[in-house]
């Protein structure tokens, strides 16, 4: 096991996209277990996308067990992972380990359905909500090439839209 | 020596005076941190980390001439900070009602006796000019918990206000 180094922004390499895993081998374990033990290593430490190491692999660790009082799942080893349903929005605020002191607001789905294979290549699904479900859809972006930042809403505008009713 | 001031930029709004400003600040060599700028009113408001290899005085030589050509005030304070010194809120309060004299001084008093230390705070007035509403929008940090501030909120609201607090859980993934 190791701790990997984590991509910061600017680093291009964030904004791109990654490969889905053919081979459900042990070298694809040994990567989520060094995926997994930098994510607990981190700040907050709730998730986490094999391409901030500079894996371009798609596969991400979601775990918000940490956090109390929420639905939660647990640990998730998400392998090949596909967002089959959205439904509601929510306002939340996002941070991530590629882009150090800096968070902001960010509309995500506030339940999903995600389909996705776990490490050994068996495949499952999952229904979650809320914190969770922001967390999962936060390190999916990652998959896509992006980050957070593509996503900000104003602090002002998005809560009280002004409108004159004539 | 480089040192970071705080420039304030008040004026009567009009297109422009963000790029005015700060073109003149980019050719005198200045580089820019944090800022808020907003249109109240009718005037335009800037408040913007600067920092600048001079003196206060230099600073505002640099931009005598946009505040002169646009009608601007400026006013700079020399500042004893950094960027990265970001404090992440953990609460967020909403409060709205009725416009009368008294309700931000009421609210945040009582808040800031429960140990609120605010990081940001908008406020709006909106409705109609006979009937005009409040509405404000504080980030801010719970020194005291949760809980403190909640029951700091719910003397405010027996007395008129309508006040949400909602929890931040930043998610940092």
């Amino acid at each position: 096991m190791a701790l990997l180094e984590i991509l910061r922004y600017p680093d291009p390499r964030l904004k791109q996209e990654s490969d889905s895993v053919e081979n459900f081998d042990d070298s694809l374990r040994t990567i989520i277990a060094d995926l997994e033990e930098t994510m607990r290593a981190g700040p907050g430490g709730v998730g986490i996308a094999a391409p901030q190491t500079g894996h371009f692999i798609r596969v991400v660790i979601v775990d918000v067990s940490s956090k109390p009082k929420i639905e939660q799942h647990g640990r998730m080893v998400m392998v090949n992972p596909e967002i089959i349903s959205y439904d509601g929005f929510a306002k939340g605020r996002e941070g991530c380990m590629s882009v150090p002191d800096y968070t902001g607001n960010v509309i995500r789905a506030e339940n999903i359905e995600v389909e996705y294979f776990d490490e050994f290549g068996e495949k499952r699904s999952v229904k979650s909500s809320g914190f969770e479900a922001r967390a999962i859809q936060h390190e999916l972006d990652h998959l896509e090439g992006l980050l957070f930042l593509d996503r900000l809403v104003s602090r002002r505008s998005d809560l009280f839209k002004r409108k004159v009713y004539k | 020596m480089t040192h970071w001031y705080i420039l304030s930029v008040v004026g009567k709004d009009r297109p422009g005076i963000v790029s005015h400003v700060t073109s003149a600040l980019y050719e005198g060599g200045c580089n820019l941190g944090e800022a808020s700028m907003i249109r109240l009113g009718d005037s335009f408001t800037i408040m913007m980390m600067v920092r600048h290899d001079g003196t206060v005085k230099s600073l505002q030589y640099l931009l005598a001439t946009v505040a002169d050509s646009m009608g601007l005030h400026v006013h700079i304070d020399k500042l004893d900070g950094h960027l990265h010194r970001h404090v992440e809120p953990d609460v967020q309060i909403t409060v709205y009602g009725a416009d009368r004299p008294g309700i931000v001084a009421h609210v945040t008093g009582a808040l800031a006796e429960a140990g609120l230390n605010i990081v940001n705070l908008d406020s709006d007035v909106g409705g109609s000019e006979d009937q005009p509403i409040y509405i404000m929008h504080i980030d801010g940090v719970a020194g005291e918990g949760i809980v403190a501030l909640q029951s700091a909120l719910d003397v405010v609201i027996k007395e008129g206000v309508e006040a949400k607090l909602t929890p931040i859980e930043t998610m940092i993934g």
